[in-house]
Order: structure tokens, then C-alpha cells, then sequence
């Protein structure tokens, strides 16, 4: 096969692609015509005046064409074609390889403090990039598997790292009491939320819960008295090794242990802690997708109705899957609280909500790997452009399209079965139609 | 139109119906969609209800589940009263339906479609009844692991069905099973129902456009237009009652 392959190159439908590129290079020309073509500045008068940009226009244009071109090229039979040209053996290390990489992900990630213990930079970024994947875990529960679009995640997070703060503060408790009561109130937030929406679904739900989670930032940012108002909460206690602080004190966890005191400590701590917190995410959503309860949150994502008349309790399931997704966000909103000692409404604005469900969608709504790869991919590519800042958004923008354009249901579009019978079998995305339901 | 005279008095049982459908109008909106509907389903009958499109049969199947409720009348199951209960409460009472649409839970497998339909039975039953389903269906057990919006018609069909058995239903409300099936595949789903009838004493309520073949194998049938039942009475009798062959089995034996 591969032979064959290799002798015979694919046959590109040029025409076709020139009209795509053309047709592209149309629409980009009408689009940019006036949002960059023109550009308004100051004149000497101080009146404003039209600085045309032809060159910038015709680049743009000139890419559209390209990136429509090879695209429409590689499309479909070549694509197939071009992939079949990688070899054999390749491919086939490729699919024996595919299912361990899973525990080759786990093993990296808990050696990266190990070998990057120096590397503070690194550290910082991977414990981002790990609460981010305990987010996208949590929403997961609620997009990925109930079908519930929810676009205030950010909520709950919020919530949890709020309630970490203020029952450290006013309270004195210690991170490991204030974790499971700051869940536990942002699973409560989860069913509150959860009671209006019931009878929403698809676009209605988005919206509500896009306010949702507006209203929330708007009373920690109006709600002075408690909440600090915009200035936030500043000094939250740091987490502790179970009660010996990451201080060069003599009762510290360095003097303890006999090591030299070093701020890696602490934040070596974290990073473990921050992945014990979404293994644990994990682990409880794949429990939760093989009981009973898993399984109607996703027969309530394909059919309400047939969800009723089979004795499911609709409105129970949709409550503990946005209770579970909640706690989940607020789990990870109180670490981030002490991770940062310091936390604002800044933190929580609807850009968190939209990054973690674009992890999610990036990821292949229901897969738990597809979402860590997601975020990391995501996480990392911001930070690999940090210094292009004003183009973040064009790359970000650019990364969807293509994995919209390429991968239409997410990275890893496959859907394990929660069941089987005898042997395991892999249930393929390609057999069905586009998943757009 | 009068209603047929009551020709089951001599063959019905004396016990109270299993389920009993009285004076039943749904609304939706402002559209009237059933104008007082009567029905009895006897323990261990088939009993069809047939009629044009548009007549109302699904609707009626619908309120006997709750979803639209009736806006007057009574729907009695055992002798208690569903009709203002919410559809998942109704179904824990093992009356089991294959929609109309089927409606598989398509990106999930059969087998586990099969699981969602034992959600109210005792999972002690799960296994046994499975295999049950299986062998009635023996195409279901070449594709458990398939997803679901990938079987065939015909295959979803009974999908819907064997799902509906999974719940261990004592009433079992199916909703034009036939419904875009080859004639030996209808053939054979109705073989099936008349075997779990026969078998397993199931009560079964059938909605059906093949007049014919539902009549054939029911016991009893009602005939519904525009939202009222117009005729009722033994399949045998309704057979043979011009009304019927005209309006409904013109055309051939299907
Ligand atoms: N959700 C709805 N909203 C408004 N009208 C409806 C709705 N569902 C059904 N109807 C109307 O109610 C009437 C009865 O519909 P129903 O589906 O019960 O017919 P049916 O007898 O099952 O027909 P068919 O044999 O074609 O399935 C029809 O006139 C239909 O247009
Ligand atoms: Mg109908």
C-alpha cells in the first residue's frame, strides 16, 4: 500500500483551488478594505485624517489567497493521499504508540519538577498550565458530557477562590479545611445557577450563564465591604507541608527535613499539589462517566425527551452535572488563591471562561486527554508569543480556525465507549456526521 | 359518527383495566389535538389504535406519558391516576414506549442505549434480560459496541424497542414500530411483539398506519380522526367493517 503510495503522487485539482484562493482573496479584500486599507491619524491641525495602507492590504490579501489555495489542495482525497505517504512503519509505531501516551503525559508530568527543578520560569508556567487542565476537566463534566454550554465557568472559580480567601482571612483555617468547604459552596453556586437554566438549553443556557458569570464579578467588584471591591484580598495564607510552613524559620519544612531552605520548595509543593488536585478531577469524572449517573448526563446531552421517558430524572441530572463542573472551578479557584496570596476580580473576567471552553472544544468535548494537550498547547503558544502581545489574538483566532477547519469535533475526537461487553473497541468520530449537536 | 357498539363485553376480562384513558383533551396552545378521548388497555391485550396522519395518535401516546399533559380528563394506570404526573415518575411505573422517531441516543452504543432503557429496572434483571433482547433481536448483538446513529433504520428501530423492554415494562406503548421498514422486517418485529405477548403475557399498545398487519395482530383496536376515537371494537370486526377496509386498507394487503 504505502509503496504505491509512494510511486504515485496525488493528482491536484489546481482550478479548484485557484478559484478558492480567489474567492478567499475576495472576501479578505472586502473585509480589510476599510479596517485596514484606511487608518485614521492626526493631522497637523489636530483634525483627523485618512492614512491609506495599500501594502498591509495587499499582504493580507495575498495570504488569504494562499492559505485558501494550499488548503483546498490538500483537501480531502490528496490530503488522504499525502498522509498515506508518511511510511508504514511510522504510522504504525504512531497507533501502537497512541494509547500509552496517556501515561507518558502522566509520567512527564511528574517528572517536570524534577527536571526542571531549577527553572522557576518553567514551573510557574506548568502549574498554570496544570490549573488550567483541571478547569477544562471540570467544565468538561458539564459541556463534554451533560451538553450543557456553559459559558461562566468562570464562576465557580471565582467563587472558590473568594471563598478560600475570605474563610482564611476572617477565619484563620488552613488551605486543606477552607479546599473542600470553597467546593462545596461553589457546587452550592453550581445548583443555584443550575435552578434557573433548567428548562434552557443550546444558545438560551450560553447566554444565561454568560451573565452569570458577569453578575458574580460585578458583585465581588461592587461588594466593598466584603470582598475588597476592585482592590481584591491580598496576603491569603500560603499553603503549609500538613502545618510546617515553606518559611527559612527553624520550624519550616526546609529546617524539618535537614534541606537548605530554597523557594523552589514552595513552589515544587504546589505544582504537585495543583496535579494531585486534577488527577483527582480526572480520575472522578472517568468513575462518574461508567455509573449510572454518567451515563444519563450524556444520553441528556443526545435526547431530553427519551431522557424522561426512560425514568431519568432530567432535572437531577442536570443540577449535579453543573454542581460536580462547579466544584470542580472552585477546587481550582481556591489554589489559585494561595498560589497567588492575592486575587481580584481582574482574575475573573469572561476572557477565563472563554479560554477554558475553548481548551475544552480544542480538546474534543468528552476527552480527557484531548483536553490536557489543549491546554497545554494553548497555555504554551501564549506564552511562546508573549512578546508578539498584540498578536496573541490573531494566533489564538488562527489556531481555532485550522483545528475547526481540520479536526471539526476537537484533537482527539474518538469517544470510548463506558461499557463493554467483552473485547474493547474503539468507537470512531468518522462514522458519524459532523458533531455539531 | 356513533361509536361502534361494544362487541368485546363477551371475550374482555371482568378486572379493571390496566390502563384507562377518560374523557382525555390536550391542547397545544390553543390547538385542540384530542377532543375527549376514551381508551382501555386491558392486562395481557394488544390493543392498536389506528388512523390518518395528523389524527392525533402520537399525541395520545404522549399524554399517557405526561408530556403534553392532558388539560381535562383522567389517564389511570393500575387504577391510579398519571395524568398530572412528570414523565420520569410515570416511567418508574415500568410503562415503557418506543417513541415515535425512535429517538436513539445516537453517539452512545447500542449497548449502552440498552443500559439507559434499564434505568428504573432492578440491575439484578440486567443480565438475563438482556441476552432476552438479544436473542429476540439478533442484530443488536452483532453491533453492541456500534454507536447507535449508525445502525440502520430497521436496526434503531429495534434498538428502540429492545431499550424499551430493558425497562421491564408492564405496559409497553410503541409508536408505528413499522414505520419505514422493509415489508420482512415488519414482518418480523411484529412476530417479535406478538411472541412477547403470547410468551411473556406483555400488554402492548400500538400505534400503527399498517392497519392491516396491526390488526392482525392485535386484539382489540380503536380507530382515531381528528382527535376522536370513531370506531372500536375486536380486530376481527374492525376488519371487516367497510369504514375501516375503505379509509384504511384500500390499496392491498401491505
Ligand atoms: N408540538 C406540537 N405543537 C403543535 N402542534 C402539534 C405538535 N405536535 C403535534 N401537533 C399537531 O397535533 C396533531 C396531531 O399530531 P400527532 O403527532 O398526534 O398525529 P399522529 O396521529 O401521530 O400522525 P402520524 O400518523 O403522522 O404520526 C397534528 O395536527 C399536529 O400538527
Ligand atoms: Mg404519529
Amino acid at each position: 500500500m504505502a509503496h504505491q503510495a509512494q510511486s504515485r503522487l496525488p493528482a491536484f485539482d489546481v482550478r479548484r483551488a485557484l478559484k478558492s484562493g480567489a474567492l478567499a482573496a475576495l472576501v479578505a479584500f472586502g473585509l480589510f478594505s476599510l479596517l485596514i486599507g484606511l487608518r485614521t491619524e492626526q493631522g497637523p491641525t489636530g483634525a483627523l485624517i485618512l492614512v491609506p495602507r495599500p501594502w498591509e492590504l495587499f499582504w493580507l490579501v495575498v495570504a488569504a489567497f494562499v492559505g485558501s489555495f494550499l488548503r483546498e489542495l490538500v483537501r480531502g482525497e490528496q490530503g488522504a493521499a499525502l498522509a498515506r505517504m508518511v511510511p508504514a512503519p511510522v504510522r504504525n509505531v504512531v497507533t501502537q504508540v497512541a494509547p500509552y501516551f496517556g501515561y507518558a503525559l502522566l509520567a512527564f508530568a511528574v517528572a517536570v519538577p524534577m527536571i526542571f527543578y531549577s527553572n522557576r520560569y518553567l514551573l510557574d508556567l506548568s502549574i498554570q498550565i496544570l490549573t488550567y487542565v483541571m478547569l477544562g476537566w471540570g467544565l468538561n463534566i458539564v459541556v463534554g458530557l451533560a451538553g450543557l454550554l456553559d459559558l461562566g465557568y468562570v464562576a465557580f472559580y471565582a467563587v472558590g477562590a473568594y471563598s478560600y480567601a475570605l474563610l482564611a482571612q476572617n477565619f484563620g483555617l488552613s488551605f486543606w479545611i477552607c479546599l473542600p468547604l470553597a467546593g462545596i459552596l461553589a457546587a452550592f453556586w453550581g445548583v443555584l445557577l443550575g435552578f434557573p437554566v433548567l428548562r434552557l438549553r443550546g444558545d438560551y443556557l450560553a447566554i444565561v450563564t454568560l451573565a452569570f458569570g458577569e453578575i458574580i464579578r460585578l458583585v465581588l467588584i461592587n461588594w466593598q465591604s466584603f470582598t475588597g471591591g476592585p482592590n481584591g484580598i491580598s496576603g491569603i495564607a500560603r499553603p503549609s507541608f500538613f502545618g510546617l510552613p515553606f518559611t527559612a524559620a527553624d520550624d519550616g519544612f526546609a529546617a524539618t527535613f535537614g534541606l537548605e531552605f530554597s523557594p523552589n520548595h514552595r513552589v515544587v509543593f504546589l505544582y504537585y499539589l495543583i496535579l494531585i488536585l486534577a488527577l483527582v478531577t480526572n480520575a472522578v469524572a472517568i468513575r462518574l462517566r461508567r455509573l449510572p449517573i454518567g451515563r444519563a448526563w450524556e444520553a441528556l446531552r443526545e435526547d431530553e425527551i427519551a431522557c424522561r421517558s426512560l425514568g431519568i430524572n432530567t432535572t437531577n441530572t442536570k443540577l449535579t452535572a453543573f454542581a460536580i463542573g462547579a466544584m470542580f472551578g472552585g477546587f481550582a479557584g481556591s489554589f489559585f488563591a494561595t498560589r497567588q496570596g492575592f486575587i481580584s476580580p481582574e482574575s475573573f473576567t469572561f476572557g477565563e471562561s472563554a479560554l477554558v471552553l475553548a481548551i475544552v472544544v480544542l480538546g474534543g468535548m468528552g476527552s480527557q486527554i484531548g483536553v490536557a494537550v489543549a491546554a497545554a498547547v494553548m497555555l504554551g503558544g501564549f506564552e511562546l508569543f508573549r512578546e508578539f502581545e498584540q498578536y496573541r489574538m490573531l494566533v489564538f483566532g488562527f489556531a481555532m480556525v485550522s483545528i475547526m477547519i481540520w479536526r471539526p469535533r476537537g484533537l482527539v475526537a474518538t469517544r470510548l465507549p463506558s461499557v463493554f461487553l467483552k473485547e474493547r473497541k474503539l468507537v470512531s468520530a468518522d462514522m458519524v456526521s459532523e458533531g455539531r449537536g | 359518527m356513533a361509536t361502534a357498539p361494544d362487541t368485546r363485553t363477551a371475550s374482555a376480562p371482568a378486572r379493571a383495566p390496566l390502563l384507562s384513558v377518560r374523557g382525555v383533551k390536550t391542547y397545544y396552545g390553543n390547538i385542540v389535538a384530542l377532543r375527549g378521548v376514551d381508551l382501555d388497555v386491558h392486562e395481557g391485550e394488544i390493543v392498536t389504535l389506528i388512523g390518518a396522519n395528523g389524527a392525533g395518535k402520537s399525541t395520545l401516546m404522549m399524554t399517557i406519558f405526561g408530556d403534553p399533559r392532558a388539560r381535562e380528563g383522567t389517564v389511570l394506570f393500575e387504577g391510579r391516576d398519571i395524568t398530572r404526573m412528570p414523565t420520569n415518575e410515570i416511567a418508574k411505573l415500568h410503562i415503557a414506549q418506543a417513541p415515535e422517531g425512535r429517538r436513539i441516543f445516537g453517539r452512545m452504543t447500542v449497548l449502552e442505549n440498552l443500559q439507559l432503557g434499564a434505568s428504573i429496572a432492578d440491575p439484578a434483571f440486567f443480565a438475563a434480560d438482556l441476552e432476552r433482547v438479544l436473542t429476540l433481536f439478533p442484530r443488536l448483538k452483532e453491533r453492541l459496541h456500534q454507536r447507535g446513529g449508525t445502525l440502520s433504520g430497521g436496526e434503531q428501530q429495534m434498538l428502540a424497542i429492545g431499550r424499551a423492554l430493558l425497562a421491564r415494562p408492564r405496559l409497553l406503548l410503541l409508536d408505528e414500530p413499522s414505520l419505514g421498514l422493509a415489508p420482512l422486517l415488519v414482518r418480523q418485529i411484529f412476530a417479535a411483539i406478538r411472541e412477547l405477548n403470547e410468551r411473556e403475557k406483555l400488554t402492548v399498545f400500538l400505534v400503527e398506519q399498517n392497519a392491516f398487519h396491526a390488526l392482525k395482530l392485535a386484539h382489540r383496536g380503536y380507530v382515531m380522526v381528528n382527535g376522536e376515537i370513531t370506531l372500536s371494537g375486536s380486530s376481527r370486526e374492525l376488519l371487516n367493517r367497510p369504514e375501516v377496509r375503505a379509509a384504511y386498507l384500500e390499496g392491498g394487503r401491505h
